[in-house]
């Protein structure tokens, strides 16, 4: 911090910035490897899904009767389903979908989660009160029940799927925001707006929702990939998007269930490819929480690895703590 | 006593004091409060914080309110802003007047446009008061932003000027750093500059040095006095250090248990206090003065319990003067000379003491 005092100039503001973001970079990859591997897979789900139109060899409903269930070769990398479609067109638009269910899904939760959480620790008392039984009360349904009961009201499709998982988990999150804001919002600086004249709106965008920033990051990152495994599950079930759009799950549930023993890679290759986008995304997102926050049990953060490195520093703090008094 | 140390510090003062600057506002206050009461309900008891303070903020004046924790002053001075929190905190009785306008009866958004605008505040905890993820730029630019149409090139050169103001150095730099990157000292002046932006007409300082160093806190001083002189801003000196109140104020209000008992110049609160708890406080105050081995006196005994306060005056417990009226009746403030009051039956206090 202090050679950032020192070349403090507006001009090397950018430049300071721009180096963080490397460092940041750089100890992810030194730090946290596996959630470098998870940060690659991320990307590459990422890009897969954007680009999917390109990549595919074929539509994702190109149908070849005379390649049914060929097995994975050069034509067909991933093989082909009972009618003939290509598997990895399949799989590459699966991504698509996946990776759209899972941002759109993913985004109005954490929306959802921002606005009941903040509102409801913020404002506190009687209207904390309601929020959260309220909160609670919608928590006691099983999930599996809401949804068969949402998707049998609303009928099956990718934009009722997204409603239906962002509300399911926004709710249920909102408590992690909520908890966050409580400390928030017991910040001087929050009355130190207040005593400015700052209105609850600006007090509640300026300085409690970047306060509580840390703890969303992290909850998004894990939605992600929750949100694409229940995306399957639902698809699954055949409660997800209809066929013949391909979503991994479907995949999974139609083709692969019914020719598992004919045509394993049919149920193998969706496996995989939701085992790893999840495994990537968990990791990814462990890997920042670790590295955003210092105090998270498991990674001593920057301050251990920085005494790691240099063994004569003085030892890390979580061994320092005295005794507490119940011990003695 | 430290009488002669007091009087090198208040000796330029009582001359300004009379002739020019209070006695043609006196009868014209910036701020008057009368009759304040603020309680803390928590289930059944109910926390008398404030119970019953009146008084007025001169144009110009520094106004300092003594006590020790737990006295009422810093709730007094969230009551004039209307900043207690609500429940469990309610103003339940008296008057706030601000340049002929009733605070309490104001509405929310007229409340919230006289914040940071006519009335600043400045906390006491520089630490903490500044939000860590905002550049300075930005939080000195919030009350402009919130109380004056400034265009995005003018807010810049204003923060920087602010920053010159509160003498922080290198403005056109620091004005995009982080408070990490600031000290305590630093960090004040940055919430003083943030209080000064939109030019109020009176500060509230509630404890404004309580958290630095002995030097850094005669600077922050020096430079609110500066301050307010300049701008011609009257203020409101929330403190417990009686060295604080000597220097820097006009007059002080002495509270004790919710309630002022003793009030008048720093000459007279220093050089004659005529109620008990304020010559405590004195003599518990070292002075480079005093003989040598002479004995600082503590008080003894605690702050009364606010949810069930003794009967009388509330002081008489820990009170060697007390009489057996101080237990049944609250004794009236009473005027001693022109500015000079006290609440307190005990009439011949400097006699009593001598014996």
């Amino acid at each position: 911090m202090h050679e950032a005092l020192v070349q403090n100039t507006p001009a090397a503001a950018p430049a300071r910035r721009r180096g963080k973001r490397f460092e940041f970079m750089g100890r992810l990859f030194r730090e946290r490897p596996l959630g470098a591997v998870g940060a690659m897979i991320c990307l590459l789900l990422l890009l897969t899904g954007v680009f999917a139109d390109v990549i595919a060899p074929a539509g994702y409903n190109a149908i070849n009767p005379i390649d049914r269930l060929q097995a994975p070769s050069a034509e067909y990398w991933f093989g082909t389903d009972q009618i003939g479609r290509d598997v990895f067109s399949r799989i590459v638009h699966g991504a698509q979908l996946s990776v759209i269910v899972a941002f759109a899904a993913t985004t109005l939760s954490i929306f959802i989660s921002v606005v009941i959480g903040v509102t409801s620790s913020y404002f506190g008392g009687r209207f904390d009160m309601y929020t959260q039984r309220l909160v609670d009360g919608w928590m006691c349904f099983p999930d599996l029940i809401l949804l068969i009961v949402a998707v049998s009201v609303l009928g099956p499709g990718i934009w009722q799927v997204i409603l239906i998982l962002g509300l399911l988990f926004g709710i249920a999150g909102s408590r992690i925001v909520r908890s966050a804001g409580l400390s928030a919002k017991e910040n001087v600086f929050v009355h130190a707006a207040r005593s400015m004249g700052a209105s609850t709106l600006r007090i509640l965008l300026r300085h409690i929702l970047p306060n509580v920033m840390a703890p969303i990051i992290v909850l998004y990152t894990t939605r992600l990939a929750a949100v694409i495994l229940a995306e399957s599950g639902l698809s699954f079930l055949g409660l997800g998007i209809p066929p013949p759009t391909p979503s991994w799950g479907g995949m999974l549930s139609l083709d692969g269930r019914s020719y598992m023993f004919q045509a394993p890679w049919l149920a193998i290759i969706p496996g995989v490819a939701l085992t790893l986008a999840v495994f990537g995304i968990n990791m990814f997102g462990d890997a920042l929480r670790d590295l955003l926050d210092p105090r998270m049990r498991g990674g001593g953060g920057r301050y251990v690895a920085q005494v790691r490195r240099k063994p004569k520093a003085e030892p890390a703090p979580v061994n320092a703590q005295p005794t507490s008094s119940t011990e003695v | 006593m430290s009488e002669s140390n007091l009087a090198v510090d208040t000796t330029s003062d009582p001359a300004t004091l009379d002739s020019t600057a209070l006695a043609p506002d006196k009868a014209n206050p910036l701020l008057r409060v009368s009759n304040l009461k603020t309680v803390f309900r928590q289930g059944d008891s109910t926390v008398n914080a404030v119970n019953g303070v009146s008084f007025d903020v001169r144009r110009g004046e520094t106004l300092a309110i003594v006590g020790e924790s737990g006295s009422g002053k810093s709730v007094t001075a969230m009551s004039i802003l209307r900043l207690i929190p609500s429940p469990p905190g309610e103003i339940t009785e008296g008057e706030i007047e601000f340049d002929g306008r009733d605070l309490l009866g104001m509405s929310d958004e007229e409340i919230r446009r006289i914040r940071g605008n006519e009335i600043a505040m400045i906390f006491q905890e520089p630490m903490t008061s500044l939000n860590p993820v905002l550049s300075v730029k930005r939080q000195l630019s919030e009350p402009m932003e919130v109380h004056r149409k400034v265009a995005r090139k003018g807010v810049l050169k204003r923060c920087i000027d602010l920053l010159r103001q509160v003498r922080i150095s290198d403005p056109e730099s620091r004005v995009n750093a982080y408070p990490h990157q600031f000290s305590g000292g630093m960090r004040q002046r940055v919430m003083i500059a943030m209080g000064l932006a939109c030019e109020p007409r009176l500060i509230i300082a509630d404890e404004p040095t309580t958290a630095l160093d002995v030097t850094v806190q005669a600077q922050i001083l020096e430079l609110l006095k500066d301050l307010t002189r300049e701008h011609g801003s009257s203020m409101i000196l929330i403190t417990h250090d009686l060295g604080v109140v000597a220097r820097y104020a006009d007059r002080i209000n002495v509270m004790y248990a919710g309630k002022i008992v003793e009030r008048g110049t720093a000459l007279e609160i220093f050089g004659n206090p005529r109620h008990p708890y304020t010559l405590g406080l004195m003599e518990s105050m070292p002075s480079l003065n005093a003989e040598t081995g002479t004995r600082l006196r503590p008080i003894e005994g605690q702050p009364p319990d606010l949810s069930d306060p003794p009967p009388g005056c509330p002081f008489h417990p820990r009170c060697r003067f007390a009489v057996e009226r101080c237990k049944q009746e609250m004794p009236p403030l009473e005027q001693l000379s022109e500015e000079h009051w006290k609440a307190c039956w005990v009439e011949d206090l400097n006699a009593k003491r001598q014996s």
